[in-house]
């Protein structure tokens, strides 16, 4: 199973929930698809086995060869390609990789070639298997590496998948084969807000879903309201506890320390695996 | 002189768009004759790359000066490999500009804004 967990902004216990979630089920793979500020490791602090260079393909010109018949410019979907003054100019920074300038090109004048963008580290933290995809600072486009993390986990049994926040590509192609969505919220306007974008992507995409509220306060109902009108079911209330701040800016894993969060996280996992014994009246189709 | 100014209507009493790689059209004048011809802009909706397009529409018009309110770095590269003049354009129709260039009374564009695409916010 393939359990991914993403929010629409950043802050709200996407990673909380997950490593949490990670030391809990403990036969698991855990992956951070936060590829620009992954911190899953700070948490499970991994032993790293391996690391592995993720490059994407780009396209060089021979000049020479090139005779400036623009097939390339006019197929280009992204506008990565102008052709000035007899000279093919390439924007790097637009290319999505799709080799298409190179295969079109009547003159061969067009060649691939390859540029790192960030790298995986494999990793082992006790029995979580601990992926992390890091996008190097400055790179436009983390989504190669997202990709290639979710494909070498193909056969694994159990997954968690950390994602980046918001509802962007890059969330999507996290979660598109995912077999079940947790929405970690805020019980505040602004979280309500962002829930509602995630909220609508899980829903395009046709995927099982649950929230899991975080920072709970005694009286703060927007965000039940907002669920209850909806018929989302809520999985889990993590309480505000100055007790987790303090064990989560340490870098510590909450369920770790106390045999209580550890019993909140084995719940979740059993309402998210075990069907539809959720609390609010509808469970979407599996 | 062939200039190429983004625009948002169809003839020479049309105000001068504010964006280069998303306007709906460019005119593109003879200043010595005000004869024009008007060219739909291709990535007026274009995912990303539209400054690109749009310079790559406006090099193969054969324009050697482009008017225009401002101009983005990808925009400005292909231009500026074609040895394209820019100018900062002022509010007003495309005929008052073009008298305006004319009269010199135009300055060089040279705040080129790191774009909303691809390069935006380094």
């Amino acid at each position: 199973m393939r359990i991914a967990v993403l929010s629409g902004k950043g802050g709200t216990g996407k990673t909380f929930v997950s490593v949490n979630l990670a030391y809990a089920v403990k036969d698991i793979v855990y992956i951070d698809c936060d590829v620009e500020e992954p911190n899953g490791g700070l948490f499970l602090k991994p032993l790293i086995e391996r690391e592995e260079i993720i490059e994407v393909m780009e396209p060089s010109v021979d000049n020479e060869k090139c005779n400036g018949c623009k097939k390339c410019v006019d197929f280009c979907q992204y506008n990565a390609l102008a052709y000035v003054n007899d000279q093919l100019l390439i924007f790097n920074e637009l290319c999505h990789s799709c080799r298409g300038c190179v295969l079109l090109c009547p003159e061969k004048a067009l060649a691939e070639t390859k540029r790192g963008i960030g790298q995986i580290e494999y990793g082992k933290s006790a029995d979580v298997k601990v992926r992390t995809g890091i996008l190097n600072p400055g790179e436009a486009n983390g989504i190669p590496i997202i990709q290639k993390l979710l494909r070498d986990a193909a056969q694994e049994k159990t997954v968690v998948i950390d994602c980046p926040p918001g509802s962007s590509c890059a969330v999507m192609e996290s979660i598109k084969d995912s077999d079940y969505c947790i929405l970690v919220a805020e019980p505040t306007l602004f979280g309500v807000h962002n829930l509602s974008m995630v909220y609508e992507l899980v829903k395009l995409f046709d995927k099982p879903y649950g929230v899991v509220l975080n920072k709970t306060v005694e009286g703060e109902t927007i965000a039940e309201d907002y669920c209850r009108e909806n018929n989302i079911p809520i999985l889990m209330r993590i309480p505000y506890d100055p007790e987790i701040a303090l064990l989560n800016s340490r870098g510590e894993i909450a369920a770790a320390h106390k045999v209580e969060h550890l019993g909140l996280f084995e719940e979740l996992l059993g309402k998210i695996t075990g069907g539809c014994s959720l609390e609010t009246t509808s469970c979407t189709k599996w | 002189m062939k200039i190429a100014i983004p625009a948002e209507g169809q003839n020479l009493e049309s105000q001068v768009n504010r964006s280069f790689g998303r306007t709906p059209y460019f005119i593109i004048v003879n200043s010595d004759t005000m004869e024009f011809d008007v060219i739909e802009n291709q990535a007026m909706n274009a995912q990303g790359g539209a400054g690109i397009k749009a310079g790559q529409t406006i090099v193969d018009s054969g324009a050697k000066v482009v008017i225009a309110f401002q101009c983005g770095q990808n925009a400005a590269d292909v231009l500026n490999a074609a040895g394209i003049k820019f100018l900062k354009a002022v509010p007003g129709t495309i005929f008052e500009v073009v008298e305006k260039y004319n009269k010199q009374e135009l300055a060089e564009l040279t705040d080129v804004h790191p774009g909303y695409h691809g390069r935006g916010g380094k």
